[in-house]
């Protein structure tokens, strides 16, 4: 799977704030990097020492569960210590700004910051304010990186390569910062990708994407070696963005039915939680074609790759 | 082999004395292991591999079983990995060891000993996969100089070279032909 890279390559990046400003190299040197971090995960003693004695502090002003777990989890593994940070249970409730709140953990002497938080660019903001490295972990409806990165990994596992593989995105790709990345890390590998939804759910700027768009469903499923499905957000709808729920499952929705007209080994993805008999039925997610779980599994080694070098490229800083 | 102070471009080893050494190697494995004891042969990557490779078939042939080998990738365990000075970009890479490794002799190769600084890494990895019952460590160049306390249990050629210079293993899998030269 990896190929000769260019032996004067260097991770320069000691952010990860978005795939947009990424080229190949370095979208495959991290996949190539989360690789050597699989096996740790299946040793007795499933910790290594890469950043021992390292702070990273998880900072989420939006709720999560995969995420945050896999990062603490990815920092643990690589022998950091980790401080817990929630909207709910620190002063930002008493009103304490993003960059006093990302000053005071740095002052505690944190190395790394991974951020979640509901303002797209917010995770640039501190990373032009503070020291610590800053890693990007959903922003608004900009970017979720590393959710991207662990999707391509994912498909590569499946099928060695990226190049000339269909993909589709399907649902509410407007409020989707995983679409956001995905489109970025997938279209650089190689793939074709088909954003698939109703008018009312597409970015408003489609079109000056690289990808190609479709209101239908049924019209290209036949054609798609992957299918990622989206699920629809409802904490971040303004007014009605269709009919009604039934009527979004009738066409875009993931159906048994609907997996007939498909490929027979399509790979069928979602970056979770799952709404289930909405986006996608339940048979269909728990099916033969899901990944959705290795996807979550392949977290853990891609963000630690992504911890291990954003750490790696502040060092040589110095 | 005692090739005494080198101080320029030289090949040390050509195609021939390697495969000697290697088979010094394996006779001085096979005659301090027992019948009843399970051994394996893990490299340190990348030269390290292929020489691990070569040595668990030759011991495999000379015990009549089979010696598996296994490849440690040691990245993680580098004592250099928050030092500014160091010029290289470690590259992770897998770590691979198809068995279990409790309750065996592991014999860790690497192709060059110098600091021991690998070494120290390459135990501190291995510990993490289970508790065996020896490391033992076979070299293919000593070249001296040590910055640790660490000495290799088997060594095919020791050869003292100053830290100006640079030991260079070559091998047909990686490098088209096997050599060792010394820059």
């Amino acid at each position: 799977m990896a190929k000769k890279r260019d032996k004067k390559f260097r991770w320069q990046r000691k952010h990860l704030l978005g795939l947009r400003e990424l080229d190949r190299e370095e979208i495959e040197f991290i996949l190539d990097t989360a690789k050597g971090f699989e096996q740790i995960g299946a040793r007795s003693i499933k910790k290594a020492p890469p950043l021992r004695g390292k702070v990273v502090a998880n900072m989420f002003f939006e709720d999560s569960t995969r995420t945050r777990n896999s990062f603490a989890l990815a920092a643990g593994r690589l022998s950091a210590d980790v401080i817990e940070f929630t909207k709910k249970s620190s002063s930002v409730s008493k009103g304490e700004t993003l960059l006093d709140t990302a000053r005071n953990l740095e002052a505690m002497g944190v190395d790394i910051v991974v951020v979640r938080h509901g303002a797209g660019g917010a995770p640039k903001f501190l990373s032009r304010n503070i020291n610590a490295c800053v890693v990007n972990a959903g922003d608004g409806f900009n970017e979720h990186p590393t959710q991207a990165l662990l999707d391509v990994y994912t498909i590569r596992q499946m099928r060695g390569s990226l190049d000339g593989l269909k993909i589709g995105i399907v649902g509410d790709i407007a409020h989707s910062r995983v679409a956001g990345s995905g489109i970025w890390a997938m279209t650089k590998l190689g793939a074709e990708v088909t954003l698939i939804g109703p008018p009312t759910l597409m970015p408003a700027q489609a079109h000056r994407l690289p990808v190609k768009i479709s209101y239908n469903l049924d019209d290209v499923i036949e054609q798609l070696d992957v299918i990622n499905m989206l699920r629809i957000q409802f904490e971040r709808m303004g007014k009605n963005p269709f009919p009604s729920v039934r009527e979004y499952s009738h066409f875009f929705g993931l159906t048994v039915e609907r997996m007939k007209s498909a490929k027979p080994d399509i790979i069928v993805m979602h970056p979770g939680p799952i709404n289930r008999g909405l986006e996608l039925e339940s048979e269909v997610a728990d099916g033969p074609n899901s990944v959705i779980l290795q996807q979550v599994a392949n977290g853990l080694p891609v963000r630690m790759a992504v911890l291990f070098l954003v750490n790696q490229a502040a060092v040589l800083e110095h | 082999m005692w090739f005494g102070a080198i101080d320029r471009m030289k090949v040390i080893l050509d195609a021939k004395q390697i495969e000697a050494a290697l088979s010094d190697l394996t006779d001085s494995i096979a005659q301090q292991v027992s019948a009843n004891v399970d051994i394996a042969v893990i490299g340190i990557r990348s030269r390290g591999e292929i020489l691990a490779k070569r040595l668990s078939q030759r011991l495999s042939d000379k015990l009549g079983k089979t010696v598996p080998y296994g490849t440690l990738d040691i990245t993680l365990y580098r004592d250099d990995l928050n030092d500014p000075q160091s010029d290289a970009q470690p590259t992770v890479r897998s770590t691979e060891l198809p068995f279990d490794i409790n309750e065996k002799i592991i014999i860790l190769v690497d192709d060059v000993l110098y600091t021991g600084r690998s070494t120290r890494a390459a135990m501190d990895a291995l510990v993490d996969f289970g508790r065996p019952k020896a490391i033992r460590l076979a070299v293919l160049v000593d070249r001296g100089r040590r910055e640790l306390p660490i000495q290799a249990d088997y060594i095919g050629c020791k050869v003292d070279i100053g830290p100006g210079q640079s030991v260079e293993v070559n091998l047909v899998d990686t490098d088209d032909k096997d050599q060792v030269i010394v820059k």
